[in-house]
């Protein structure tokens, strides 16, 4: 009983696992690079779940003060994943931008096919 | 109760992802994310972080799928299928998930109120924020006050991906231009 309690109270840290393993899988496993940045999107917000759920409090309130309340979740990891989506958005439109940049030079975005372009010239 | 609604949402969330991975189709899988962004948006909800699930549901639902999909207008939405076999990154992720379990062991269960990570910076910062007489959303006046370099130093991030996207992109009209003209004249 005290195992399948624990397995309860760890499934947002498996979830968050599965996430960041997909992410990580879809980035080495597709040639494609807009496929490829979507992978490292999902890594991206399995890191928030990680930094999140530990935060939450069983019985507490969003951290916004108000008298009725005592109980608040953690502040402090919402300020930094904050920070961290908006930086990732940032990140994503470069890439992007980069993979159009490579669509017109090379008219494809799959590395196999860019990698064997360069090797025939 | 609340276990169980996260619980449900959280599943959901794993499912969009195998849908991810197996698709092939390029809008289906921008789609897919923006749904994968929405349920994300919901389980912050449940995990008490409003300000990041509205972020999270603006940003990486809205924003997003948007530049997403103006990137799948310009290249096309096709994806080859794989040429290599995919054992090797198979391998790879499960090596690295079985480590990370591994490491989840030791963690504090869901919820619990008195895990480390409670009991050290966060209480100082509800408590100033109180004193100080800050906005009473405890986020913003970390996020404003308390820790304003981050932001700024993100604003910094924001500012340079920006001007990159203009450099990478700046000449792509008069390239057209110049292409079709040739073409025009050949």
């Amino acid at each position: 009983m005290i195992e399948w309690q624990a397995i309860v109270g760890h499934y947002n840290y498996y979830v968050t696992v599965f996430l960041m393993v997909a992410g990580l899988y879809i980035v080495i496993a597709h040639g494609n690079m807009i496929k490829s940045l979507i992978g490292l999107g999902l890594f991206q917000t399995s890191v928030y779940l990680l930094y999140i759920s530990p935060g939450k409090i069983v019985g507490g309130t969003a951290p916004i003060i108000d008298p009725k309340y005592t109980d608040y979740s953690n502040p402090l990891p919402h300020v930094l994943i904050l920070t961290a989506i908006v930086v990732g958005v940032a990140t994503l439109a470069l890439g992007l931008a980069l993979v159009v940049r490579i669509s017109e030079e090379y008219g494809t975005v799959d590395e196999d096919e860019i990698v064997a372009m360069d090797q025939d010239q | 109760m609340i276990e169980l609604i996260e619980g449900v949402l959280l599943t959901m969330l794993a499912a969009v992802t195998i849908a991810i991975v197996r698709q092939h189709n390029l809008f289906g899988v921008v789609i897919l994310a923006g749904v994968y962004s929405f349920l994300m948006a919901s389980v912050l909800i449940v995990l008490d972080a409003v300000d990041v699930a509205m972020t999270e549901a603006s940003v990486g639902a809205g924003i997003s799928t948007v530049i997403l999909l103006a990137t799948l207008y310009l290249t096309g939405s096709r994806e080859d299928p794989p040429a290599h076999t995919p054992a090797l990154p198979l391998f790879v992720a499960t090596v690295t998930g079985a480590a990370l379990i591994w490491g989840t062991f030791q963690l504090p269960g869901f919820g619990v109120a008195h895990s480390p990570i409670h009991d050290h910076v966060a209480p100082a910062y509800l408590e100033a924020s109180t004193k100080h007489e800050m906005p009473p959303n405890v986020v913003t006046a970390v996020l404003a006050d308390f820790r304003g370099y981050d932001t700024l130093g993100e604003t910094t991030v924001i500012f340079t991906a920006g001007i990159g996207v203009m450099l990478l992109l700046r000449g792509r009209r008069k390239r057209q231009h110049g292409s079709a003209k040739e073409a025009s004249d050949t």
